[in-house]
């Protein structure tokens, strides 16, 4: 277990003072947090709260509605990635994403690894198998996959669809991969797999994850951010804010007195 | 680090991207405003087409009704008549039925009936109206001469001043026969938008009148249709444009003749896009295909200005049910 | 009789009403169907593709040039019409949902929807045909094609909007390019909805004849040359259908038999693709 101290972590995302608007509506208020390098970081809160809305800012997912916007300062590896001259495409190779519900593409699974790595390299026939095969390892999926990576990838089971889109997302080799309440739409045995697969990919990986289970918050990640009604309430080491959290209302959020 | 070349490579990628996606949006639009010039088209080039014939007859045209082509003179009454009322007599006759079959399909219906009787249904729609036509010409008339047409003689052409619509030999063809025909043609359409519409009802809002004691009749009357009223004029608008546009099945069988000389409906007639049929492959002189163009032109106008009523009506419908549920 | 029973009464009538309405649509349907089969299949040899249409006072004769020129201007129009239809439905359901030019072109195009047909050959012939100063398979295709755009549109623009958003999230959540995911994504998972748009529309110009009456014409030879005049199937039926011969007429029957038959497939074989993928 590497160590925890902020001190010794180097942060990859930093929000500085991050506002978010819908229309008029502020949902996101004055966020101040660092994300490090290869760790695990939750987003908990009740529903509205913000936490999904904080997820779609870092790749800038905001950017595909009208009427939907973002200031302050959102530092991916020091750029900041709310300017406006930060192409969404390249910054989103950099920063992969997973849904709530699985979203297969309509193609074979081959494919459906394939089309994101296709649009960022340029790789040989042989090159590509590799990479296919790689993510999918990674996913922990190649096993129950490699003899039919021609069918559709819409003919798996749901906890296979999700790990099909882990794999399409690590295939590109992002930096950054954002969870959103990933395992909400499936069983507990297909939940566990990705659980146990989150902390496999956090070697590599830098991830942050939304979750509405604070249980599952407790188990895969290194820091907590607890947050309501657009603000970021508490942050710190998922261990100190599940044992002894400073905040009072984190502390009913997480005995369950709300939410 | 990132070097230079690197960031070049990079800044060009992302043009290009950028190039691309405004290559496909543009392209998507273009073809989205070539639509809407089809429509500008019609109407423009229409209007060029039946210039001469607006400038020899002005608003007369709309005023006489002889259809003289050796003389070149030429008056749109007798099409326009027999356009509006054969559309008339088929949306008369299909409007209740479309009514009843819509009830039975959303309230009566035994659920595994209603898939089968609601493809039935449509695919009545699609058959093409010339298999309409050629069946009511070789089929239908005949049966309708010696049967229906007799009957209506002595009964309706009895009662005095409506007799005169059911007065003369009854020799099939005519007025009547086409609006019969037409009202088979557009009771699919009429029933399917209500159909749909019926559907829009707040399953609560029915639940409310039967939970009152409401019979299957007054829940429809009382709740179903009252609610639904815009709906079913737009879907009836909508019937009634196909049937003033509509040609095959008229041409067959409304009898082809410009003369308007009697008010009966089993009389021979013309529909302007009978006429058009008929005549403007052989139109002789410029003036008579112009007056053609002319007649096409105030067709397309009369189905353009019913159909966006139509079109207003269904969608403010749908809004509201999109408020309320 | 008591308010109850009066009620009760008056339930009744109004369902034995909606009864008869539907026993009365479908008697039309019935009866259109049997004709059409009894005569069609008492007309259906095999010279009616292998022999031309025959002249007036001719015995026999097939359909030949009328199913040859009716497949030939109707693969045409597809050609011509479908990918311009889906592009607009594109800019429709993913360009223009808001937009004022989108708002505008969805109206128009559900009017084009019902608009009269015979008024688009009049207007392919006012562009056209009076131009070049000759009715023509080309002519006919044009006007065609012009029927399949608002069909094909307001499918394409359907399909694309039932497709969920966390697809299309998806797919710009790798870093790809909008028409990228239009293209590979959104079209593609609504590929069976549009195909089924494309068969309806197939099945409406198929027996379309009022377009045609001034544009293609028609031609009672052997001619595959889109710059003349082109023989077509809803063209000799209406032809022969009107006419006093009797080999004409039966001809005018084998004719009809073959459009029902085929648009009747086209609207099944559609409505099966469509379950399929809405069950998907």
């Amino acid at each position: 277990m590497p160590s925890l101290n902020p001190a010794e972590l180097s942060p990859q995302i930093t929000m500085r003072a991050l506002n978010f608007y819908y229309g008029q509506t502020h949902a996101l208020k004055n966020i101040n947090l660092d994300v490090y390098r290869n760790t695990v970081t939750a987003f908990i809160g009740p529903s509205g709260c913000g936490k999904s809305t904080l997820l779609r800012t870092i790749n800038r997912m905001y950017d595909l509605y009208p009427g939907q916007r973002a200031d302050g300062d959102l530092l991916i590896d020091g750029v900041n990635v709310l300017a406006d001259d930060v192409d969404t495409i390249e910054l989103r190779a950099k920063v992969g994403m997973v849904f709530q519900k699985p979203t297969p593409f309509p193609m074979t699974i081959y494919e459906n690894i394939a089309f994101g790595v296709r649009m960022h390299e340029k790789l040989s026939r042989i090159e590509m198998d590799d990479r296919v095969e790689w993510a999918l390892t990674k996913a922990a999926l190649w096993d129950e996959v490699k003899d039919k990576l021609n069918r559709q990838g819409t003919s798996l089971s749901g906890g296979q669809q999700q790990r099909l889109c882990i794999a399409r997302g690590v295939a590109v080799k992002p930096r950054v991969l954002l969870l959103d309440e990933p395992t909400s739409a499936l069983d507990p045995i297909s939940t566990m797999r990705i659980e146990e697969l989150v902390n496999e990919l956090k070697k590599e990986f830098t991830i942050v994850i939304v979750t509405h289970n604070m249980q599952q918050a407790a188990r895969v990640s290194d820091f907590t951010a607890y947050m309501y009604l657009g603000e970021l309430v508490e942050f710190g080491k998922t261990d100190d804010i599940f044992i002894k959290p400073q905040d009072k209302r984190t502390e009913d959020y997480i005995t369950g007195r709300m939410g | 680090m990132v070097t230079n070349s690197e960031k070049n490579a990079r800044a060009a990628k992302t043009a290009k991207n950028r190039f691309a996606d405004m290559l496909f949006r543009n392209l998507t639009r273009a073809m989205a405003t070539l639509t809407l010039l089809l429509l500008v088209g019609i109407i423009v080039s229409l209007t060029i087409g039946a210039w001469p014939s607006i400038k020899a007859f002005g608003w007369g045209f709309f005023a006489s009704s002889e259809w003289n082509p050796p003389a070149d003179r030429f008056g749109g009454l007798g099409p326009m008549y027999g356009t509006l009322i054969t559309a008339f007599i088929a949306v008369a006759i299909a409007l209740p039925i479309s009514f009843g079959i819509a009830l039975f399909l959303t309230e009566l219906s035994p659920a595994w009936l209603r898939r089968p009787l609601g493809i039935a249904i449509e695919l009545l729609a699609g058959i093409p109206s010339i298999v309409y036509g050629m069946w009511g010409l070789l089929v239908f008339s005949p049966v309708f001469a010696s049967t229906v047409q007799p009957w209506l003689a002595k009964t309706l052409g009895q009662v005095p001043l409506i007799g005169k619509l059911f007065a003369g030999p009854p020799i099939g063809i005519g007025i009547l026969a086409a609006g019969i025909i037409l009202a088979i043609m557009i009771i699919p359409f009429i029933t399917s938008v209500m159909r749909d519409v019926f559907e829009l009802t707040p399953a609560m809002l029915k639940e409310s009148c039967y939970g009152l004691g409401g019979t299957t009749w007054e829940v429809v009357w009382n709740v179903v249709l009252p609610y639904t009223r815009v709906g079913v004029i737009g879907g009836t608008m909508l019937g009634l444009g196909r049937a003033l546009g509509e040609t095959m099945a008229v041409t067959f069988i409304i009898g082809n003749t410009s003369v308007l000389d009697s008010f009966s409906l089993f009389m021979p007639g013309n529909s302007i896009a009978s006429a058009l049929a008929n005549e403007f492959a052989e139109a002789t002189s410029p003036l008579y295909t112009s007056a053609l163009i002319e007649l096409g032109l105030v067709l397309f106008f009369i189905t353009f200005v019913v159909l966006s009523f139509s079109k207003l009506l269904l969608f403010s419908l749908e809004k509201k049910a999109g408020t309320t549920s | 009789m008591n308010l109850v029973q009066r009620r009760k009464l008056i339930n009744v009538i109004a369902l034995g009403y909606s009864l008869a309405a539907i026993a009365f649509g479908l008697v039309w349907l019935i009866w259109i169907l049997v004709m059409v089969f009894e005569k069609g299949v008492g007309a259906m040899t095999l010279n009616l593709f292998t022999e031309m249409t025959p002249p007036p006072g001719d015995v026999g004769g097939g359909l030949k040039n009328a199913i040859a020129g009716s497949a030939l201007m109707v693969s045409l129009a597809m050609l011509i019409g479908t990918p311009v239809a889906v592009l607009a439905g594109i800019y429709l359901a993913e360009y223009g949902r808001r937009t004022t030019l989108g708002k505008v072109t969805r109206f128009l195009n559900d009017i084009l929807l019902s608009a009269p047909s015979i008024v688009i050959g009049l207007f392919v012939y006012a562009i056209y045909v009076a131009r070049v100063g000759e009715f023509s398979g080309m002519a006919g295709a044009v006007a065609l094609a012009l029927l399949v755009l608002p069909v094909v549109i307001r499918t394409t623009e359907d399909m694309l909007v039932l497709v969920p958003n966390t697809l299309r999230e998806a797919a710009y959540a790798l870093g790809a390019p909008q028409w990228k995911v239009i293209v590979m994504i959104t079209l593609r998972a609504a590929k069976t909805g549009i195909v089924t748009g494309a068969l309806l529309a197939l099945a409406r110009i198929s027996g379309e004849t009022a377009p045609l009456l001034f544009t293609a014409l028609n031609n009672q030879f052997w001619s595959l040359d889109l710059g003349k005049p082109m023989s077509n199937l809803p063209m000799v039926i209406f032809q022969f259908a009107m006419s006093p011969y009797e080999n004409w007429q039966e001809l005018a029957w084998a004719g009809v038999f073959l459009i029902t038959l085929g648009v009747l497939l086209l609207n099944i074989v559609a409505r099966v693709l469509f379950r399929k993928s809405a069950t998907q």
